[in-house]
């Protein structure tokens, strides 16, 4: 068997302050969502306030779920992986304390400049220069945290989940500084260095990877530690993790073309784009099959443990999102898709379907763990917290597939003698039921937040301890 | 694009390529095969893994997106400079849409091209279509019913800043408009800004009211403003200066409005639509728009 650290050589600390903050900063990001939601329903709740209309609070809300609620999923759950797959301690606490403080800063930064309307306009890549400067200088420490702990470790080989959690640091680091860089104006202004469709395709090469690289491959990391941890079974296959990982991290950076199809970018880049999004679809669901797999032998926990049922269905979600994506980056399907709400149910069916739903299953796994408690404080209330996310994210993506069609049909419609049958604002009114079905679904996923936060409360203030549970359970 | 830049793309892609390749054909078959240790011997935290081979389907469909990718790398631009081999661009996919709907249409607006403005306007059919066209490519600015807002001229009044004749409407639909009143601010200065808004306010109740009200902005007028809005205020159609002598108000008639107006100037720009529509589809909006402004005074009679 292998040598066992005992759980204090581990720093924990860094682990449960980033998994705290995973679920704060979940609601907050979720319910800035249900609330920009709902102003495309009810437009008067943008209040008639710069800080509050929909173009500051939108920004807000894709970063503080991305970077605030994903990064802190991602960053702790790396450092609890590393440390465990590795059999050794983060190679510095204080540095470790930094990335997770550091973090913590640029988060409160963008909550407090993109209400105010500091924003260099590049989608996901809000945050002005100073806090561009910062964020990289956290990723580098998280970097030399992360990959001098893998140089420490004292097994062997270095298990696939580091793999991910791996390309998904240094892909990111490389894709924020060069869409970055920008000419400083002023302490809140600065002037990006691309121009024009260089400048589009230097956006969505950043765009498209920060999906890929953040959203996909560092939640693959996740994945291919708490599902077999879960489920308590091996990993299905060694061979189809490595085919999977190379053409996945080599495939996915050629796709980011496929936002600009039928655009200025040159035809040949929009091509290339185009076949590489298709073949990044075999790659995308080797991590889907490696999962699911994994849990062959063991399918009836799925009926007893919704912790498990969490992990399972995200990947279900994962593997119908990257099969969508490649569908919707052929140029016929993008003529119809591109512009309407298909794409917002794309993102969604991936963000909340894989991204959340793993990261509340990882969760619901390391909470027991970190604060040394034999398990979550309510199982039902996490089996309730399923169901709220399952339907709130079914709702949401068949909105917006319904809506996305619609839009695509309606703006496309013409008459015999050339005009179009319909004017845009006819296609916002036919949205509007959408609309009112997309925030309902949004504000379910959220109610299932706060009951995972009061779960989460309630199981760390709780008295019982591994220990006396042992005890419990041996004289039962 | 330069010959290297052109290799380098060619280069790195069919390298991307033989590289996924080499990592799936060589990772196909399992090599060791222990039936009573299918592990591959690796434990992290408890964690072991199998060594299952690749499924076969997935397999296949990974074979298939990439001969699908090559198959369109030599049909459709992609290479570099290579053309591909069906010669198709995207500017000439939509040239060839257009050309095919210009075809189509063409007839059916070529049909009205010699009657004339004021009989098209009573042609009901001919109004349907003009109607649609009103509703694409004006409507945006002037309103779906034409009745125009804030900085975009109301349509179905009698009030014209380049005159209403079907000729001057055509003109403006066909070449555009370019409005521009120029800042008053530095001439004027703040108490003569304050003084001239009082004058211009008051001139819808006639310039003699105005002038007695504000006898020193009566003389500015005379010198800075008459040359266009001519000297009763009645404006000029030539210019495109508004008649200032009634209650019909572009940029907002009330007094801190007109204050803007006049401290900073304004600029209006109605786009040129001859390139973009065409003789004949112009020909019918301009019956459109005639009709808009006569259908509301027939309501009022």
């Amino acid at each position: 068997m292998e040598t066992k650290l005992s759980h204090p050589d581990y720093n924990y600390t860094v682990v449960r302050q980033f998994t705290i903050m995973t679920v704060v900063w979940g609601i907050v990001g979720m319910a800035v969502g249900v609330l920009i939601a709902a102003q495309l329903v009810w437009p008067a709740l943008n209040f008639d306030l710069p800080w509050t209309s929909f173009g500051r609070l939108r920004p807000l809300h894709t970063n503080a779920v991305i970077f605030a609620f994903g990064g802190s999923a991602l960053i702790g759950s790396s450092f609890y992986v590393v440390q465990r797959t590795c059999q050794a301690p983060l190679i510095s606490n204080s540095l470790a304390a930094f990335v997770f403080w550091g973090w913590q800063l640029v988060i409160v930064l963008a909550a407090i400049t993109l209400p105010l309307g500091w924003t260099s306009s590049k989608e996901y890549a809000e945050l002005e220069w100073p806090i561009d400067i910062l964020i990289t200088i956290v990723w580098v420490a998280y970097a030399l945290v992360f990959f001098g702990t893998i140089m420490k470790r004292r097994t062997h080989h270095i298990y696939v989940a580091n793999w991910f959690y791996g390309a998904f640091i240094i892909t990111i680091a490389v894709l924020h500084i060069v869409n970055s860089l920008a000419v400083p104006v002023t302490l809140g202004k600065s002037y990006s260095v691309y121009a024009g469709a260089v400048d589009a395709m230097i956006q969505w090469w950043y765009g498209h990877n920060a999906v890929g690289f953040f959203l996909t491959a560092g939640f693959l990391g996740m994945m291919y530690y708490f599902v077999p941890k879960q489920a308590e079974r091996p990993v299905y296959s060694y061979r189809l993790s490595i085919v999977h990982f190379w053409a996945l991290v080599s495939v996915y950076i050629w796709a980011g073309p496929h936002h600009l199809h039928y655009t200025a970018l040159p035809d040949w880049a929009q091509s290339l784009g185009m076949v590489m999004s298709l073949i990044l679809l075999a790659p995308s669901w080797g991590g889907m099959i490696n999962g699911i797999m994994t849990l062959s032998g063991a399918w009836h926990k799925l009926r007893t443990d919704p912790i498990l049922r969490f992990l399972i269905v995200s990947l279900s979600f994962y593997g119908m999102s990257t099969f969508e994506g490649p569908m919707m980056s052929i140029k016929t399907v993008n003529s119809l898709s591109h512009y309407t709400d298909w794409t917002i149910g794309h993102v969604h069916s991936g963000a909340l379907g894989w991204v959340a739903m793993i990261s509340i299953g990882m969760v619901y796994h390391l909470v027991p763990v970190l604060f040394e408690k034999a398990k979550m404080y309510s199982i039902p209330a996490i089996g309730l917290h399923f169901w709220l996310s399952t339907i709130g994210t079914v709702l949401y993506i068949a909105s917006m597939w319904v809506n996305g069609i619609v839009q695509g049909l309606m703006w496309r419609a013409y008459n015999s003698d050339g005009s179009l049958t319909y004017s845009f604002a006819e296609s916002v009114l036919a949205s509007h039921p959408g609309y009112v079905v997309r925030f309902l679904g949004g504000l379910m996923f959220l109610c299932g937040m706060i009951i995972m936060a009061w779960n989460v409360w309630m199981t760390i203030r709780k008295e019982q301890s591994i220990a006396t549970a042992e005890v419990a359970e041996a004289t039962a | 694009m330069t010959s290297f830049w052109s290799a380098w793309i060619i280069v790195l892609t069919v390298i991307s390529l033989v590289l996924v390749c080499w990592v799936l054909f060589s990772n196909r078959k399992t090599t060791v095969q222990d039936k009573d240790n299918p592990t591959t011997g690796h434990i992290y935290d408890g964690i072991e893994e199998y060594d299952n081979p690749l499924p076969g389907w997935w397999f296949k469909m990974f074979v298939i997106t990439i001969i699908f990718a090559i198959g369109y790398l030599i049909a459709y631009p992609g290479m570099g400079n290579f053309k591909g081999l069906l010669g198709w661009t995207s500017v000439g996919q939509w040239q060839a849409e257009v050309d095919k709907a210009e075809a189509h249409t063409a007839e059916i607006f070529a049909e009205y091209r010699n009657t004339s403005v004021e009989a098209l306007a009573d042609n009901p059919k001919a109004m349907r279509m003009a109607r649609r066209m009103f509703a694409n490519n004006c409507s945006v600015c002037h309103g779906a019913e034409g009745k125009g807002s804030y900085g975009f001229p109301n349509l179905t009044d009698q009030d014209w800043l380049y005159g209403g004749s079907p000729e001057a409407i055509k003109t403006t639909i066909t070449f555009g408009r370019k409005g521009n009143m120029p800042a008053w601010e530095s001439a004027l200065g703040e108490a003569g800004l304050s003084d001239m808004t009082g004058y211009v306010s008051k001139l819808s109740q006639g310039k003699t009211v105005a002038a007695e009200a504000h006898p020193d902005a009566d003389q500015k007028f005379a010198m800075l403003c008459a040359a266009c809005h001519m000297p009763d205020g009645s404006g000029n159609q030539m210019l495109g200066a508004p008649r200032l002598n009634d209650n019909v108000w572009l940029y907002g008639g009330d007094s801190g409005r007109i204050k803007h107006t006049l401290a900073k100037g304004r600029n209006g720009n109605m786009p040129a639509q001859g390139d973009i529509l065409g003789a004949d589809k112009i020909h019918l909006l301009t019956a459109f728009v005639y009709k808009l402004s006569h259908t509301d005074s027939s309501a009022a009679e």
